[in-house]
């Protein structure tokens, strides 16, 4: 099963991306900011990333702009989370290089249709 | 697949009081017209992640509030307003309405609408420049739609859409695919994409990175354009895109039911797919053309909505009193078990055959065993430690809001906010505290024009101050303001017969008096802090914890409030003391000395009461075979010993038959299991099963002061 980089620094909503795509047999890789996530982006084999955009250290943005610049995340799905009144930051974020968005608030089931989706 | 949301919402109320409670730091940090921008967006940062999660969670009405809070601040930190004081004040009442909020919906009770919707309607006041606060909140309660809606928009009388997909070369550097999105339309309704290869290059010209086809689709179905173009949102602008509609000739061709869509005549099947089978696409009959593998399904039903649903789960009620542990002290703690594991199996080995020339190894194996139990003890105990800044937090908010209430300058500095603590105590202590800074804010600092006549800043300083002494905690609550007046609290103790007229007391002793019980300086009982509860309350509240507090105080200089706490009231070094038949543990913080009774430094007072004198000093003795009604080996004194104690700032010397060794107890509580017996503040098990008593020193001595004026009593009317 593919593996799944997820990135949030609300422990609540990382827990429940978590069960969610594990309940679906996804492997989940979990990280609480950019910082984090591109440390271990670096030492895992990643299938697609889903990333939280406000975040401390480093923002989802950022992150998706480092990502894209490693030969491993040329053409790697990345979908960030983002709420409806962040139409700014989807333009941000897809110049950065995202794939696509989710909106929040999402259902676990919204979820799991996006990503496989996605992943085909 | 239903997956139970309200499983998450434990953690989300432990993280979103966090956030508020550092949203509350942040805007008491903030200087109005010149806010720090990295505060703001911490702020921004944390209202976004309550809206987010609580949008998620099914907490609409939390979601619904924060959204214009958030707005609020998403236009402060873009620079779009400035960051006024009426702004900060009413964003920090915005932070105590979503902590009651949340609150009430942790402990499944009703949610205090009528206070919610008059700050919300402040905020959109503010927003909007106090005109028409009306719209604007919707906005988020519209939410959960992910990219694809559902088709059930309004309908158009085309017969389906024509489209032009022409990628730009980088798309797949987004991580997009063409194919993907392709598919995706096809679950609108069937598709008939031909690929333009025009512009594929030559073989050895070809950029495998680059995308070089293009589309021309044609969808037969009856969606709107919006539909068709959320489809292609995320590739809005990595491609040349043209929609256009299909005129309708029949019209009741569209509303032909899905089941036979699936099987249009229009559509060769030439390929199975491999759509994923997911019950939000049911029955999907994949047809393929030319290079584009393109399928086809029903139209999407996706996923949409089990929001209603969700919101009307209750949340799980009330505390379940989690506590956040570091993975660092977890480790720690599994390590030392690994250890201990081992040990126990070398032991075992050791037993299996065991003959006296190895029992070198067996002692060296149980010391071993006691190096790692008592490792894991102070390992465990750790783990209920927290950082006092858990308590320490609340004040920032406490002195700009009783600050402003009393006209007062006030300037908090807070220091050893990292000494850890034992949760219960830490939960404990907070009342008191509280109650110790509202009395030095009300009573002890004065106002600006006071300070200035006296030639102090017109700012008045409390420090708050946190360190670790001994196996105690001492938090030190210090104000620079006018201090206690000894004359005045001489008179009160005169007049509220606390004191004798003619009695001669130190000035720290008249000092201590604020804490006797009905003693109260305030002749305005003032809603700051007189709250009924007096000084009394917190001392015994305090020494309930097996601490104590004292005072310290220089007119106009200021007043030092000092408590002193064990640092966890589940294990207590202790003395173990014969008394009889019996084994009592005195804590071992309380001991000052233990000493062979010399006859002549006893004497006897009016009443029969007994006094030893030590170094000019005489301690009441407590003969505690009689308190507790023994039988013990020695009733006279120099066959003894005595165990010179202090509990509640006073000494006392206790009679005892020996001494035994020291060593850790584990406190069972007497009240849970039995009931409150004074003089004693708990039980433990020893070694070799017996069950010892433990002495509670400060209540020993307040009975036997007790027993002594009672004594004198008979005495004098004898």
């Amino acid at each position: 099963m593919p593996t799944i980089l997820a990135v949030d620094d609300s422990a609540s909503m990382r827990q429940m991306v978590t069960f969610t795509l594990k309940g679906a047999g996804f492997t989940v890789i979990d990280a609480v900011d950019g910082v984090d996530a591109l440390a271990k982006a670096k030492t895992a084999k990643v299938d697609l990333v889903l990333t939280d955009v406000n975040m401390p250290r480093m923002d989802g943005i950022s992150l998706i702009k480092e990502l894209r610049a490693l030969p491993n995340f040329k053409f790697t799905p990345i979908l960030m989370l983002t709420t409806e009144s962040g139409t700014g930051k989807k333009t941000e974020g897809k110049s950065a290089g995202a794939t696509g968005w989710i909106v929040k608030p999402f259902n676990p089931a919204q979820l799991l249709a996006t990503i496989k989706k996605v992943l085909g | 697949m239903s997956i139970d949301i309200s499983q998450f919402l434990d953690t989300f109320y432990e993280e979103s009081f966090e956030g508020l409670d550092t949203m509350e730091a942040e805007l008491l940090g903030l200087n109005a017209g010149e806010a720090d921008p990295e505060s703001i967006n911490t702020i921004f940062r944390a209202a976004h992640s309550i809206k987010g999660g609580s949008g998620t969670f099914g907490l609409m009405n939390v979601a619904d509030f924060t959204h214009v809070l958030e707005t609020l601040l998403d236009e402060m930190r873009d620079g779009r307003r400035d960051v006024t004081q009426p702004a900060v004040d009413l964003m920090l009442t915005s932070v105590d309405v979503l902590r009651e909020m949340l609150t009430a919906l942790r402990n499944s009770e009703d949610i205090d609408t009528a206070r919610v919707a008059d700050v919300h309607d402040q905020l959109e006041a503010l927003l909007k420049g106090d005109a028409d606060a009306a719209e604007g909140a919707a906005v988020v309660a519209e939410g959960a739609a992910v990219e694809v809606d559902t088709p059930e928009v309004v309908k158009s009388s085309t017969r389906g859409w024509k489209i032009a997909f022409k990628p730009l070369a980088h798309l797949f550097k987004t991580g997009n695919d063409p194919v993907r999105i392709i598919k995706e339309l096809s679950e609108l309704g069937p598709i008939k994409a031909v690929a333009d290869l025009s512009t594929v290059p030559e073989f050895d010209l070809l950029d495998p990175e680059e995308c070089c086809l293009a589309w021309d689709i044609e969808l037969e179905a009856d969606v709107t354009e919006e539909q068709v173009n959320d489809v292609f949102a995320w590739v809005d602008e990595d491609c040349d895109l043209v929609i256009e509609a299909m005129v309708s000739d029949v019209v009741e061709e569209i509303a032909m039911p899905e089941a036979e869509s699936a099987a249009l005549p229009t559509l060769e099947t030439v390929a199975e797919a491999d759509l994923p089978k997911d019950e939000s696409m049911p029955d999907a009959a994949p047809v393929s053309e030319e290079q584009a593998k393109v399928e086809q399904a029903k139209p999407v039903e996706v996923v949409a909505n089990k929001q209603s649903g969700v919101a009307a789960k209750k949340p799980q009620a009330a505390e379940s009193g989690s506590i956040r542990v570091g993975i660092d002290k977890v480790d720690a703690l599994i390590n030392m078990v690994g250890e201990l594991v081992i040990t126990q199996s070398m032991l075992n080995q050791l037993g299996e055959d065991f003959t006296m020339d190895r029992v070198q190894r067996l002692q060296d194996g149980l010391t071993e065993l006691e190096r790692h139990t008592r490792e894991l003890q102070e390992n465990v105990m750790q783990i209920r430690m927290l950082p006092i800044s858990f308590s320490f937090n609340r004040f920032p908010r406490l002195v700009h809001d009783l600050s402003s209430k009393l006209n007062k300058k006030i300037e908090l500095k807070m220091s050893g906010e990292n000494t850890e603590l034992d949760k219960t105590v830490m939960e404990k202590i907070g009342d008191p505290l509280v109650h110790l800074v509202r009395n030095s804010l009300d009573h002890g600092i004065e106002s600006p024009e006071i300070r200035l006549e006296k030639g102090k800043p017109e700012t008045g300083i409390l420090h708050l101050n946190a360190y670790h002494q001994g196996g105690n905690i001492v938090i030190e609550i210090t104000d620079d303001g006018a201090g206690l007046n000894t004359d005045r609290i001489r008179e009160k103790a005169i007049e509220k017969n606390l004191i004798g007229k003619n009695d001669l007391l130190s000035e720290e002793k008249i000092h201590e008096l604020i804490f006797a019980p009905g003693f109260s300086t305030a002749n305005v009982v003032s809603d700051v802090s007189g709250r009924g509860v007096g000084m009394d309350v917190v001392k015994r509240n305090i020494r309930d914890l097996g601490g104590v507090v004292e005072v310290k105080s220089k007119q106009d200089v200021g007043s030092t409030f000092t408590i002193r706490l064990p640092l966890t009231l589940a294990i207590l070094d202790g003395q173990l003391v014969r008394l009889g038949d019996e084994t009592y543990i005195v804590p071992l913080v309380s001991i000052i000395e233990s000493l062979q009774i010399k006859a002549e430094s006893v004497s006897t007072i009016a009443g029969g009461a007994e006094l030893y004198r030590l170094r000019e000093e005489y301690l009441p003795i407590i003969r505690l075979h009689e308190i507790f009604e023994i039988t013990p080996v020695n009733t006279e004194l120099v066959n003894g010993l005595l165990v010179v104690v202090e509990g509640d700032g006073q000494q006392a010397g206790i009679f005892v038959d020996d001494l035994l060794g020291q060593q850790q107890v584990v406190i069972k509580s007497l009240e849970t299991n039995y009931k409150k017996v004074e003089g004693l503040s708990g039980a433990t098990i020893l070694g070799d099963g017996t069950v010892a008593l433990i002495l509670d020193v400060a209540g020993l001595v307040t009975l036997s002061r007790e027993r002594i004026k009672a004594l004198k009593n008979q005495a004098a009317v004898a």
